[in-house]
């Protein structure tokens, strides 16, 4: 797999990012290095092996319906980059006719 | 011929429904609608690094309450998986939800009028999450973002392609919001959002084969702009193939105000969601045990009920869709029917005064102040002859809403108002009520039978319109004929 302009150019467009030119070119550099080390474990035969999404065996893990309120309006706001004291603030996402 | 009849229309509809959880999908925060902004959260539903989400297990019992009244196969190994996208109102940056192993697929409902219905499939349900809620016309420069929505669980539910008109796009959400309501999974309020619908729609001349370009409708708010939006699309579509245009598939959004649709976004621009599965959250092994346990839980579905009405307790067809309409309605009638066997009164009082008195004053039936033991009274007074119809319609039951602490028995006799069914009593009335005209007695002897009235009517004013009038006929053919 060769991570390439057109790529990027989509990724950035999902994650709604915006790149210099010169930015993009580091990514790419840096995206194709990251890719490249990953291939490696192709080398490795896997044929008949479930892929592993898992990390523990276990199923059904469950919990009741059952509320716990565990943190407040002004700390859930706390992190945020910008918020007034009742709501998250971001860029305008619909734009102005 | 016209135009638009040569077109035949395919629809198939995505309903969202919120679950009626306590808490969220995935986390312990409030899922109740409202609510001051951003108090409903949870370090999961703000999607905080190194936190982890733990399934509700009410979703599922909720889901598959609905995948078992919609007749579909529950799968057995469920996985949850990530469905990427990047948007404020979405925290994590993904939403979870099931994407290869739909918690239900492969059922049906049933629509239209009873006995004649149309079966319409369900591809599949599965379990998700709601985002929160993005407010753009509080602040001049910013979106503003409330999260108390997000993570509600929800189910996703999928129609077939079987839908051929608005009208039966209608049925059909109609019958879905039916169905929840009744097995209280979701309150089916949708112009509070808790139930959504998305409808596919394309056309295609009625002798072609392949399915046309199908366009996607958005944001119609009720069942009513359901069927505006479809009528207007299919009117949209039609004009436009007419026309030598060519439909493109593209998501449009339904505006309510003129009842017509417009573009939100072609699939060209349309999302690559990136799905894969969800390693924080381990597989659900779904046992028979687990359905079984769920099916003891459920109530008969409005379908079942309509069959019993109809067949069982032979009610006409309109009787038994009025008491199946709503669940409470249901459940009422159910109780009352345990404890008369005068089925057919007992739904004429519901359909009757109660629902009246339900429509007058905006209520619920669970809020009418009689109960079901008020009710069997009643049937049973009127059936025995203790007290005529017209006074309890217009005396007793009035009487009874104001003072429902009483029997209705109890009331009526306080009130006056049982019928005198004594027969030496009433054989005393008679008496003297043919005394005072002794002509006419000859005169109804000698054939003018028309008479009776007069005899009956002074009965009745001796007693105070309370004898009963079956024994008082009776005793007065047995005076006048006999004698």
């Amino acid at each position: 797999m060769k991570v390439d302009k057109q790529l990027v150019d989509k990724l950035a467009n999902l994650s709604k990012l915006n790149f210099t030119e010169s930015e993009e070119q580091e990514i790419i550099k840096d995206l194709n290095k990251m890719v490249d080390f990953v291939d490696k474990l192709k080398e490795i035969p896997v044929d008949g092996v479930e892929p592993l999404i898992y990390m523990i065996d276990e199923t059904n893990v469950m919990r009741e319906d059952e509320v716990k309120m565990e943190i407040t309006k002004e700390e859930a706001l706390k992190n945020a980059p910008l918020a007034d004291s009742d709501y998250f603030k971001v860029p305008k996402v619909l734009k102005k006719k | 011929m016209n135009i638009y009849d040569t077109y035949e229309v395919v629809i198939g509809l995505e309903v969202h429904t919120q679950l009626l959880t306590k808490t969220k999908a995935y986390s312990g925060d409030i899922a109740a609608y409202g609510g001051e902004a951003n108090t409903h959260v949870s370090v999961v539903t703000l999607g905080h690094p190194g936190s982890l989400p733990v399934f509700n297990k009410r979703t599922l019992e909720f889901a598959m309450k609905m995948g078992i009244a919609c007749n579909c196969s529950i799968t057995k190994v469920n996985q949850f998986a990530r469905k990427n996208y990047f948007y404020a109102d979405l925290p994590k940056g993904y939403q979870i939800t099931q994407d290869k192993t739909p918690l239900c697929t492969n059922g049906y409902i049933l629509i239209g009028e009873f006995g004649k219905e149309k079966k319409i499939g369900i591809t599949r349900i599965h379990m998700e999450e709601d985002a929160g809620k993005s407010i753009h016309d509080l602040d001049p420069f910013y979106t503003l973002i409330d999260l108390n929505r997000a993570g509600t669980p929800l189910i996703e539910i999928v129609s077939e392609p079987d839908l051929r008109s608005a009208d039966e796009a209608y049925d059909y959400i109609t019958e879905i919001r039916k169905l929840v309501r009744h097995l209280d999974i979701c309150d089916g309020n949708m112009e509070e959002g808790s139930l959504r619908c998305d409808a596919n729609i394309s056309v295609r001349k009625k002798d072609e084969k392949d399915f046309g370009v199908k366009v996607e409708v958005k944001n119609m708010n009720s069942i009513r702009n359901v069927k505006r939006a479809i009528e207007f699309e299919i009117k949209r579509q039609i004009d436009a193939i007419e026309k030598g245009e060519t439909i493109v598939q593209e998501t449009r959004s339904f505006d309510g105000i003129n009842g017509s649709t417009k573009s939100m976004r072609s699939k060209e621009s349309a999302h690559d969601y990136r799905y894969f599965p969800e390693p924080d959250l381990p597989p659900l092994i779904v046992t028979e045990k687990m359905i079984d346990d769920v099916k003891k839980e459920m109530p008969a579905l409005p379908k079942q009920l309509m069959h019993k009405y109809i067949e069982q307790l032979h009610l006409s067809v309109y009787d038994a869709e009025i008491l199946t309409s709503e669940k409470n309605v249901s459940l009422y009638f159910e109780e009352l029917i345990t404890k008369t066997k005068n089925y057919k009164s007992a739904a004429n009082w519901i359909i009757g005064p109660v629902k009246e008195w339900c429509n007058t004053n905006a209520k619920d039936i669970f809020e009418f102040p009689l109960t079901t033991n008020h009710l069997t009274e009643i049937i049973q007074l009127i059936d025995t002859g203790k007290i005529n119809f017209t006074i309890v319609t217009q005396q007793l039951f009035p009487a009874l809403l104001n003072e429902p602490n009483e029997t209705a028995e109890g009331l009526a006799k306080k009130l006056n108002l049982i019928q005198q069914q004594d027969s030496s009593l009433i054989e005393a009335l008679a008496e003297d009520a043919l005394a005072k005209y002794p002509e006419k007695v000859a005169e109804y002897k000698n054939g003018k039978k028309g008479l009776m009235g007069l005899f009956m009517g002074e009965v009745m004013k001796m007693s105070g319109g309370k004898a009963d009038p079956k024994i008082a006929t009776k005793i007065l053919e047995e005076k006048l004929n006999g004698g």
